[in-house]
């Protein structure tokens, strides 16, 4: 028993002694979904930062699996900030399970960096001075479909998204932008997988164009069933149903179709050829955007701390706002809200020898911000 | 809205109710000849998906990648009704559900293990690729067509199996009377494992077709699952008529609710707030049709009182 207390009391004392460790160390709490469906994006942004951060010994990472869960999300959060002690949280995927966790995060002191959800009301009236978004706004990449939907000369468009806030904040941002007419709105059930009774209505709508945003297997559905049905409308999407995770499952239905993305592993710069070349020989597999956003991440993070130490609240806040790293996608600063202002661009599936890949078409948006920045008090 | 689109829409409803009578045949048989609550039946489901992705990369066959998903569920159906769910016939419903809840994550994971995290490619044969003009002007998905075939062939082989046979009488025997028939001399054992198989192939093939013009991921079976208890629950637990019915009747209810249900109410509503109103009471309408049937008859429109 003696031999017990002192051995904790050892314990007690090496960990007390590790909370005293100097400024310049940085705990991260990564969040993201591992299992399950979906899990193919969090995995995608957990090797991505995890790729950024390699061989710097100031970052300690945790990463947890949420499960897709909001409330499993809550409770991980809540063990990191109170018995972790991280200092920074990131990793959320999904939107719904973003806005469970970022509010409280952010109150407690600690930052939040955004790999992916941009739910639109942490952009505008819930904006955060610790919360920043290394992605996008949700609407970002539809208001950029929106857009190119115009210039293609569409008219009269089908547009539909699950019922969530980021399928909200998709169908507002291409409205956002979308002179045409609607030909019909539909809210399918989140996780849904056929569509045949959408596609029906898409049929007998008299459409000119389809947008759809269906991230994850949803997407993998939907273009199969809606090449089998043969209709022979042009489709336009968010780059989220023909990322490089999706295209191999989704087959040769893909081809050809428009997407939009702020990021492409053809962007012409040094910081993303490196990214390119060294995930593939990491991890062996082409990186998807989330990737992109993941590794985008941890650089932001790194940069920060080569400015000021994270206990430091204001400095080391102010070092990130300065978004000082050389990102995937070039050119990269945040706005007043802490969202991106970045290039957005359109892209279209093609087949490299036999691998479905995207390549810049065009330059969708440039240096685009978001519809919610003068909502932000901050 | 035109009858042409109703009738569609219809058509849809019936295959999607085919494609839950494949699940919640299985599902019922087993609760209803051993008393078990399998929750791991919408593993079977993505087992062979995962079987027919396999199979359908390595030959390029879609024929035979659904052999090998009712092969493939077959046989993980029988090792683990050997290896664990033998053990729970004789347990309460508690430890059953718990059981079989760890069997989901242990599937699950262990297929993500075997094929990675990212959904697998299985598509259709070419020769079911396109529409079928039925009637004057409506065009339907072969394929789709095909499902409700084969979910029509199976119910009919079920039927036959059930009615029929020596297995069938067997397997009667056992929903009603356990004690009796292994007092009988029959091995009470081995009919629980024919039975098991018998529905984790089911579930197995339902995966590999709908796999095919779906998404062949991992937890692909939990939504179909929960679905699939619905329909067990509104046809009467144990029978098989009663399951047919209930997946079309919740097919057709699913499909119909949550395409017309937004058009319905834009007639007094703005049409955003109508979409998003009506999708989510349109998600809604199956378990308010379980709910009226269950307040009407209690134990299910095919089950015993």
């Amino acid at each position: 028993m003696k031999k017990f207390t002192t051995t904790l009391a050892a314990l007690l004392i090496m960990g007390s002694a590790s909370s005293f460790a100097d400024g310049h160390k940085v705990k991260v709490g990564m969040i993201t979904t591992l299992s399950g469906g979906g899990s193919g994006l969090g995995i995608d942004v957990r090797d991505g930062f995890m790729l950024a951060v390699k061989g710097n010994k100031n970052i300690s990472v945790i990463t947890k699996d949420d499960q897709r869960k909001p409330d499993i999300a809550v409770q991980l959060a809540d063990k990191m900030i109170q018995s972790d002690k991280v200092d920074v949280l990131t990793g959320i995927i999904w939107s719904n399970l973003a806005m469970a966790v970022v509010p409280a995060t952010v109150n407690q002191g600690k930052f939040y960096l955004s790999p992916n959800a941009g739910p639109s009301k942490l952009a505008g009236k819930g904006c955060h001075k610790n919360y920043f978004n290394v992605a996008w706004q949700n609407d970002n990449l539809h208001e950029a479909a929106g857009g190119y939907a115009n210039s293609a000369g569409f008219k009269n468009s089908f547009i539909l998204a699950p019922n969530y806030p980021a399928g909200k904040d998709a169908l507002t941002g291409y409205k956002r932008y979308f002179k045409g007419s609607l030909a019909g709105e539909i809210y399918t059930k989140l996780g849904q997988k056929d569509y045949a009774a959408e596609i029906a209505q898409i049929r007998a709508s008299g459409a000119d164009s389809v947008f759809f945003f269906l991230p994850g297997g949803m997407g993998i559905g939907f273009m199969k069933q809606f090449s089998q049905s043969g209709i022979k409308l042009p489709v336009v999407g968010p780059a989220f149903s023909f990322d490089q995770g999706i295209l191999k499952a989704v087959g040769d239905a893909a081809l050809g179709v428009k997407n939009t993305s702020q990021w492409s592993k053809d962007i012409d710069n040094n910081a993303n050829k490196k990214f390119v070349k060294d995930f593939q020989s990491e991890y062996g597999r082409l990186p998807s955007l989330y990737a992109s956003q993941g590794y985008d991440t941890g650089k932001l993070l790194i940069s920060a701390m080569s400015k000021a130490k994270v206990k430091d609240k204001d400095k080391f806040r102010d070092a990130l706002r300065k978004a000082d790293f050389s990102s995937t996608r070039g050119k990269f600063s945040f706005d007043k809200n802490h969202h991106p202002i970045q290039d957005i661009y359109v892209r279209e599936v093609i087949k490299q020898g036999e691998i479905l890949t995207n390549k810049i078409v065009s330059v969708g948006l440039k240096d685009h911000s978001n519809a919610y920045v003068s909502e932000c008090k901050m | 809205m035109t009858s042409i689109l109703f009738f569609e829409q219809l058509l849809n409803g019936i295959q999607f109710g085919t494609m839950l009578f494949l699940m919640s045949a299985g599902l019922t048989l087993i609760f209803g000849v051993m008393g078990l609550i399998n929750l791991a039946h919408g593993s079977f489901y993505m087992i062979g998906a995962f079987s027919a992705a396999l199979i359908a990369g390595l030959t390029g066959s879609f024929w035979l990648a659904l052999l090998a998903s009712l092969s493939g569920a077959a046989i993980a159906g029988v090792l683990i009704e050997i290896l664990i769910i033998r053990r729970l016939y004789r347990r309460d419903h508690l430890d059953q559900v718990l059981a079989t809840f760890a069997l989901i994550l242990l599937l699950s994971e262990g297929v993500r293990w075997c094929f990675g995290a990212f959904p697998l490619y299985l598509d259709i044969p070419e020769n079911l690729n396109g529409t079928l003009p039925i009637l004057d002007d409506i065009i339907y998905s072969k394929y789709r067509l095909f499902i409700i075939f084969m979910g029509l062939l199976i119910a009919t082989g079920l039927y036959i199996l059930i009615t029929k046979t020596r297995l069938g009488v067997r397997i009667r025997a056992g929903q009603n009377d356990r004690q009796m028939i292994s007092a009988l001399g029959v091995d009470i054992s081995k009919l629980y494992t024919i039975v098991f198989a018998l529905g984790a192939s089911l579930a197995g093939l339902a995966g590999a077709m709908i796999g095919a013009i779906q998404s062949v991921e991992v937890g692909m079976g939990e939504p179909i699952l929960i679905l699939a208890f619905v329909v067990i629950v509104i046809g009467g637990i144990g029978s098989i008529k009663g399951a047919l019915i209930g997946s079309i009747l919740v097919g057709v209810t699913d499909t119909i609710g949550r395409i017309f249900l937004p058009e319905l109410l834009k007639i007094f509503m703005e049409p955003a707030n109508a979409t998003s109103v009506g999708s989510s009471i349109g998600s809604m309408l199956i378990y308010i049709l379980m709910a009226l049937i269950l307040i009407i008859k209690p134990s299910g429109l095919f089950g015993k009182t």
